[in-house]
């Protein structure tokens, strides 16, 4: 099939970008979009230009790497999907495809598709964990927790923290990242000593690093490769409302 | 050469604890005096920094993601072994010791595999403190399922994403160390080169990933885990970025490779769909708990999958492995699978694939309990495939998945380069000659955990007192101009070929050659076929841009350089074990069946293998195995 490309351009953060045009005349319809990206990279290289940079790594959906915006959609058109496994047979032959960084105030670009989320990392350490050191802790099943919890906790812990919710978002919000760990560690009993503290130090590093406000315009679940629930973000807002009134 | 495994002495199951009780300290106040780099940040490295920092010595942590929380190991799917006996079925850690050695085929030291069981028990509880959400009962206890190579149920899972879970636990710990300051960490940083000063490793040359700026990093000892590099086989289950750069550098400078011959191939990848591939996808091995295989029993058969009746499918796995089944080791099952694939039963439009049929069990189970052990599986097979596994059987395929060669280390896990370790996969220890599933997220864990910052310490209690190195020191000049040399001239070459092409060259010869199965003459043709790939390689490579700046197609360069050489030591390696076992098969060697046939009296070592230069060819060590405390048997599976 035949594919017209518009790519962003961005020699490095502080460079002016534009979309520049690229034809490729055999795209296979079994190849995935970054095995086609992969294919026009080759195309450039040969030519003596620089290839499209963009970050990938495990190709199997889970590493959490890849992003960029497809037709003005996180990871492109399909629900549920990173850029990995997001496929050519989902396009039209002749197809023209924007692609473009995540862009957010917080994720500045690093060239081209590459952009930098160590913003998210910061949110971690600011108590993204349980205080746990390495040693001797309980046996294991003396800390039960239900069916479903454990599954519930788990819903929330498969964030692959790829960034589609900040760059979906209008407002660039990191909320749905967030309220994912949040809520993981809140739910089962081994992070519940440390909710209140977790959620306020949480929230506080999240607007400092310029992400915005959550407006529950819900954009984020749509464009979630895991499918992380907003319900994670009212139960962030509900930790974060009883760890302020109870804090001394 | 003499290698000196540094084994304690006494019985298997004090040998630990004895060395435990041992082993020299250092007092919390000197500990902040003795720095220590750890390269890689899966769930070995992570583990390893975190426990480090814990202890109180300044860590330096390195990756080449951009997070650390990208690391490989968030690609583990199936599940983490211990020996846990929750489900009263009899296992035991000797058990546990037993599979695995058997598992391994008898080509792993029993000392270092006893200790991975033992210490098996420790991870589950670690890991659940840490808020690893495992799967539960609904009484609130700790689930389990089994996985190939075994008969009881031993395996820890949090859905499909145990990998994924473990590493967060590891990566929450490590980002703790980084806000408390005790963990400075590198990301987008790759290790170029290993500095070793008066026969120590002192420190590490990293790029920048970001800025192409070449830095120096000293410490005390160096850590490398760095995972495997099966991808050199191109095609393969791992990560895009996963490399043998690090380890093959390292050797270069002193250590020797264990076994880099025996790269696990696993049975349940999905099948190559054309050439364009980059990667195959792994299915987990934990769908051959309800799983069937088969392939019909007539070649070429043209019928779809549903319309061949139960009469004319082959099982080929219950009909050869009664007692084990559908959860026959990896390298039995991949075997099988290719031996009835190169026999002209293979399915799917490439013939390149087998039935792995779930209709039995949703009929005795119900879709809805299929759908809740497997779901996500079941929608990242049709994500990629666009074929729906409920409705008709998945087809999958063997692809390159583990590397159970890697640095060769003592018990201490402590290379033949004194200061230099190797955990996690960059090692060759545990699995032996193929490696059971869920051990591997094991090993990766109890070596960051549990075994390092002991074996670490005893080897720093030494250093406490020597003089300390600075980056000026001339060796570090020296070191970072052998790599600034290598990139530039990368650069320079400005030929017509991209690094994917030498890459996709190189990784098509090893998997004829040098992969499920092996002979002298093919691996001989391989060896030379090497030779000539390399040489094209540097005559006709193009880099674009230069190493000043972002340029993954010069990091993709550095990786394809370094394979082209792990490669023909990988075929030395395979020629020179004329024997087969687990991983490794020798065509010249197998039974009337066509199973493995295993040397014990020529071959029981470990061959490590020493570096001596370009254009000499590698010298071998053996490291002979003693078995003390089991008796070798035939591994029959039947």
């Amino acid at each position: 099939m035949k594919i017209h490309l518009k790519i962003w351009r961005q020699k490095d953060a502080k460079a002016k970008g534009k979309l520049v045009d690229y034809m490729l005349d055999q795209v296979d319809h079994h190849m995935s979009f970054l095995e086609m990206m992969d294919t026009l990279n080759e195309q450039l290289i040969l030519k003596g230009e620089m290839p499209v940079e963009f970050d990938h790594d495990c190709r199997e959906g889970i590493c959490g790497t890849c992003g960029m915006m497809i037709n003005g959609q996180a990871h492109g058109p399909v629900p549920g999907l990173t850029a990995c496994q997001l496929h050519m047979r989902e396009f039209e032959d002749g197809a023209t495809i924007y692609v473009e960084p995540f862009r957010a105030t917080a994720f500045p670009v690093k060239r081209d598709l590459k952009v930098d989320r160590s913003a998210f990392d910061r949110i971690i350490q600011a108590g993204g964990f349980i205080t746990a050191n390495t040693g001797q802790p309980v046996e294991a099943n003396t800390l039960l927790i239900t069916h479903e919890t454990a599954e519930s906790a788990f819903d929330s812990a498969a964030c692959i923290g790829c960034g589609a919710c900040v760059a979906t978002c209008k407002n660039s919000s990191a909320a749905l990242f967030t309220s994912a760990k949040v809520s993981h560690l809140a739910k089962i009993p081994q992070g519940e000593k440390e909710a209140a503290k977790r959620v306020l130090k949480m929230v506080s590093r999240m607007d400092e690093e310029g992400f915005g406000h959550c407006s529950n315009t819900e954009a984020c679940e749509v464009e979630c490769p895991q499918g992380i629930s907003v319900l994670n973000i009212a139960r962030m807002n509900w930790e974060y409302t009883k760890a302020n009134l109870l804090k001394d | 050469m003499e290698l000196d495994a540094k084994i304690p002495a006494g019985p298997l199951e004090t040998k630990w604890s004895q060395y435990k009780a041992q082993a020299k300290l250092v007092n919390p106040a000197n500990r902040k005096k003795l720095p220590v780099i750890v390269v890689g940040t899966g769930l070995a490295g992570a583990s390893a920094a975190a426990s480090l920092a814990e202890q109180g010595y300044p860590v330096t942590s390195f990756c080449f993601q951009d997070s650390a929380r990208r690391a490989h190991s968030v690609a583990a799917q199936g599940g983490v072994n211990a020996a846990k006996n929750y489900q009263n079925d009899g296992d035991s850690v000797y058990r546990m010791f037993y599979d695995t050695l058997k598992g391994g085929d008898f080509r792993a030291r029993e000392a270092n595999v006893y200790r991975l069981a033992e210490c098996s028990l420790n991870l589950i509880d670690q890991a659940v403190a840490q808020g690893v959400p495992f799967a539960r009962e609904y009484g609130g206890y700790l689930s389990n399922r089994s996985f190939g190579g075994v008969q009881v149920s031993r395996t820890f899972y949090a859905r499909g994403q145990t990998g994924q879970q473990l590493l967060l636990g590891a990566y929450q710990a490590l980002m703790r160390q980084v806000s408390l300051g005790k963990v400075n960490l590198y990301s987008r940083h790759e290790m170029l080169d290993l500095v070793v000063i008066e026969g120590k490793a002192k420190g590490i040359i990293a790029r920048n990933l970001d800025t192409g700026l070449i830095e120096r990093f000293a410490a005390e000892a160096v850590v490398i885990a760095t995972g495997g590099f099966g991808k050199i086989y191109y095609l393969s289950t791992l990560a895009m970025g996963c490399n043998g750069s690090a380890i093959w550098r390292a050797h270069k400078r002193g250590a020797l490779m264990a076994c880099p011959s025996w790269t696990q191939i696993h049975p349940t990848s999905l099948p190559q769909s054309g050439d364009y591939q980059s990667k195959l996808t792994l299915m987990s091995e934990s769908l051959r708990n309800d799983g069937r295989i088969w392939v019909p029993q007539l070649p070429d058969e043209q019928r779809a999958a549903n319309d061949i009746p139960e009469q004319e499918r082959d099982y080929y796995l219950e009909r050869r492995y009664p007692s084990f089944g559908n959860l026959a080791p990896r390298d039995i099952s991949s075997r099988a699978a290719k031996e009835r694939i190169d026999a002209g039963f293979g399915v799917g439009a490439q013939r390149n694939a087998v039935y792995l049929d779930f209709s039995k069990a949703i009929k005795e189970q119900g879709k809805e309990k299929i759908k809740e052990k497997y779901g996500n599986l079941f929608s990242m097979y049709k994500k990629i495939t666009a074929d729906d596994a409920y409705a008709a059987p998945m087809k999958i395929s063997p692809a390159a998945h583990f590397s159970m060669g890697g640095l060769w280390v003592d018990y201490e896990l402590m290379t033949t380069i004194p200061g230099l370790f190797a955990i996690g996969e960059a090692n060759f220890a545990d699995h032996g000659a193929n490696r059971l599933g869920a051990n591997s997220l094991l090993q990766a864990c109890v070596d960051g955990y549990f075994i390092l910052p002991y074996t670490l310490a005893n080897y720093l209690s030494g250093e406490l007192k020597k003089e300390k190195i600075t980056t000026d020191h001339p060796e570090f000049d020296r070191t970072e101009k052998e790599v600034v040399t290598q990139l530039t001239g990368l650069c320079e070459l400005k030929g017509t070929k991209t690094a994917d092409y030498f890459h996709k060259k190189l990784g098509k010869l090893l998997y004829d050659k040098c992969g499920l199965s092996r002979s002298a003459e093919g691996l001989t043709a391989a060896i030379e076929g090497i030779k000539i790939l390399r040489t094209a390689f540097y005559k006709d490579l193009i880099v674009p841009g230069t190493a000043g700046e972002i340029n993954s197609e010069l990091e993709k360069a550095g990786r394809v350089a370094d394979y082209l050489e792990i490669a023909e030591l990988m075929c030395h390696d395979a020629l020179s074990r004329e024997e087969s076992c687990g991983a490794h098969f020798r065509e010249e060697y197998q039974t009337a069946d066509g199973e493995a046939l295993r040397d014990d009296e020529n071959y029981c070592y470990v061959s490590a293998w020493e570096w001596r230069g370009k254009n000499s060819l590698p010298v071998l060590h053996p490291e002979h195995l003693k078995f003390e405390f089991i008796k070798l048997s035939v591994r029959s599976y039947s």
